[in-house]
């Protein structure tokens, strides 16, 4: 027999009985939800307001800003405050790359996945999720999943009416964009920038990943 | 490497009298135990997350051959490949193969308890691969030779100091001027000397925190983001796990989500979930080109029916061990084995057998606190309580012990004669020990007067006085 009957006919054996296959495919079927707590079931504006508090206190930092138009800026102007060159790695999706950026001439920028050079990336999200201030990012084609890792900064512009209350609203968006029991390749949930408190239990940023995040809030009133 | 804990008491002893272990330990509860419960205070709902928690994955351990084989079909469907690892033996040498047939040098790591369960990096190294850990803790401890202490903190029995003295006899390449005094300067060299390695690997390797059946996704939870650049950079990406990690939904694993964080580190989320689905896709600019996962048995299947099943509802937090009177004391090396702490004591006598592991149950109190604080509401002592029986009917304890149990046996079973010796008992230590209201020495209690002095009773036996403050209180 081979390992995986062994181990499948072991299983079997030791309930003494068939699995019930039925309610395995139908809790599939269904993925109901299960208790979703209330923290972030609040109006558009105050969903928000959680969601920049909530990346805040996770150490990300939160820059508003009314239009897409005005990115650019906002993105030189991170920059200068942390004294880091002006040069950008974009995420080659629409979002991102549909912005014109020539509106701050001294910004240089770049299109692809990252590389070990790269020292700031800007890349869109799928949703930013207000119970924990963390961003949901997909990736694929238009989204290197490296640009989430490689550079020492990551700003991820994010659209107000992206913001949802909680994981399982996230979900959805992702199986109405790939399909029931789709996901894409890369599904990364991220709550402030990288740290590790592996020495003396002190925490400490930056420990492999990003050195910081930059959550650039685009949309201006309500949550749209 | 081979498991310890047949050395366990020696080991305790030692770990008792090791002053920077006692130093080390004694950040835990700052770094765990307050952030954990200022946490959970913010979450009125987490008491109803556990018990969701719990039933969700009593669910799965019922049906888990359905499970797995769901999350077989997707995984394939998704472009991966399923191994399947009855032992320890097998699973190792299915990476093996793996980093063979891609023709691998070297081999980072995301960090695994299953890897280290397996002896993962032992093998890969005499079939002449070169594995590097890239989890911060666990890179210290590779340098160093050791096994975790923590399943969650690798490094958390060493202190600055001693991570200094690793770092300045293994990074040579480094100004041997440089200095090594606060965390950044330790986190960036490691950050430094890493990001070479992570370019330069041709196989990735990281663990699971769960396995997602809905989607056949493996997910890991992290916060350095070491085990991303692990799994996106190399060519191959192999995840290590076992068969207990799989959760039917997306649903179902937010809520586990939910209670992982928070019960491990105190964090509201890591900074770092991810969900990886197959291999690199067309039009992708980055991944991996092929994606593996390892399910690993050695021993998990066996528990299933009996009285050790809860065990299998862990995921992993290691709030047990950081609240945990015993692993307090003596940290995690003293257990000899990857998983220490109350989870390792109810675990590891299933993995490793009860003649390796049979000390670890015993090492504890009762006091209940893993049990209290455990997000999966996993019933930790009487799991241990289990093993302890195993363990008398398998003989291995030496004969001492044995007959002084069924010495007590014999009086507990009998209630009248039991009463009538510790009477008599009670009476005659009341009696020899009056003037001085303590003893110094004690024949057959050696052990406990070694360190401090035995009071002499007072007055009847617990069982008298009961009788007679019931009397009274009627």
């Amino acid at each position: 027999m081979s390992a995986r009957e062994q181990i499948l006919a072991g299983i079997a054996r030791a309930r003494g009985s068939e699995a019930d296959r039925a309610a395995v495919e139908e809790r599939i079927a269904r993925h109901r939800r299960n208790l979703i707590p209330a923290r972030a079931d609040l109006p558009a504006a105050e969903r928000v307001a959680l969601f920049a508090h909530m990346a805040r206190e996770n150490a990300a930092t939160v820059a508003e800003v009314a239009s897409p138009a005005d990115v650019p800026a906002a993105v030189r102007d991170f920059l200068a405050g942390h004294n880091l060159p002006a040069t950008v790695k974009l995420a080659p999706d629409p979002a991102i790359t549909g912005i014109d950026w020539s509106v701050v001439p001294t910004l240089e920028t770049a299109t692809g996945r990252a590389e070990d050079a790269d020292v700031t990336s800007v890349t869109p999200a799928t949703a930013g999720i207000a119970e924990t201030g963390t961003l949901m990012l997909t990736g694929g084609p238009d989204s290197p999943t490296t640009l989430n890792f490689l550079p020492d900064n990551h700003i991820v512009v994010l659209r107000r009416d992206q913001v949802l209350g909680n994981y399982e609203e996230a979900w959805d968006v992702v199986r109405a964009r790939h399909g029931e029991g789709v996901l894409p390749r890369t599904v990364n949930m991220i709550t402030g920038p990288s740290r590790t408190g592996d020495i003396e239990q002190t925490i400490q940023l930056g420990a492999h990943g990003p050195r910081r995040l930059h959550i650039i809030l685009v949309g201006g009133g309500e949550g749209a | 490497m081979q498991p310890q804990s047949h050395r366990f008491v020696e080991a305790a002893r030692e770990a008792v009298n090791d002053q920077r272990l006692r130093k080390a330990l004694g950040n835990m509860k700052a770094g765990f135990q307050n952030k954990r419960a200022a946490t959970i205070a913010k979450l009125p709902e987490f008491q109803d997350l556990r018990e969701e928690g719990r039933q969700l994955k009593n669910h799965v351990l019922a049906n888990l051959d359905a499970y797995l084989e769901r999350f077989e079909a997707k995984v394939e469907e998704s472009g991966g490949t399923v191994h399947w690892a009855r032992t320890a033996g097998e699973a190792r040498e299915a990476v093996a193969a793996i980093c063979r047939a891609a023709g691998a040098r070297t081999v980072t790591k995301g960090k695994s308890m299953v890897a280290e369960e397996i002896g993962l990096n032992e093998h890969l190294i005499a079939q002449g691969f070169t594995p590097i850990e890239t989890d911060l803790g666990e890179y210290i401890i590779q340098l160093r030779g050791e096994l975790p202490s923590h399943i969650i903190a690798p490094a958390i029995h060493l202190n600055r100091e001693d991570v200094e003295e690793t770092f300045r006899a293994h990074h040579t390449e480094l100004d041997p001027k440089r200095q090594l005094i606060e965390v950044p300067d330790f986190t960036n060299e490691a950050r430094l000397i890493l990001r070479r390695r992570f370019q330069e690997a041709d196989v990735g390797i990281t663990g699971a925190n769960f396995l997602i059946a809905e989607t056949g996704s493996t997910i890991i939870v992290t916060n350095e983001g070491n085990g991303d650049l692990t799994q996106n950079l190399p060519r191959v990406h192999v995840v290590v796990t076992s068969i207990d990690k799989v959760i039917p939904t997306l649903e179902d694993v937010s809520t586990l989500l939910r209670l992982l964080a928070r019960s491990a580190t105190g964090q509201e989320f890591s900074a770092y979930t991810t969900l990886s689905t197959g291999p690199k896709r067309p039009g992708d600019l980055d991944g991996p080109d092929e994606f593996h996962v390892v399910l690993v048995d050695n021993g998990r299947s066996a528990l299933l029916g009996t009285e050790a099943q809860d065990v299998l509802r862990c995921i992993r937090c290691g709030a047990c061990m950081n609240h945990c009177p015993v692993y307090g004391a003596i940290g995690g090396h003293a257990y000899g084995w990857v998983v220490p702490g109350p989870i390792g004591a109810a675990l590891d006598p299933g993995i490793i057998g009860v003649e390796e592991a049979h000390h670890l149950p015993n090492a504890s109190t009762f006091c209940g606190k893993c049990a209290e604080v455990c997000p999966m509401k996993i019933p930790l002592p009487k799991i241990m309580h289990y093993w302890r029986v195993k363990e008398f009917e398998s003989k291995v304890q030496p004969a001492r012990y044995r007959r002084g149990i069924g010495f007590w046996a014999f009086f507990a079973r009998r209630p009248r004669l039991y009463r009538l010796g510790a009477r008599l008992g009670m009476g005659l230590l009341g009696r020899l020990g009056r003037r001085r209201g303590r003893f110094r020495s004690l024949p057959l209690a050696g052990a406990w007067t070694r360190y401090r002095d035995f009071p002499a009773p007072e007055g009847g036996t617990f069982m008298a006085r009961y009788r007679q403050s019931g009397k009274s209180g009627r």
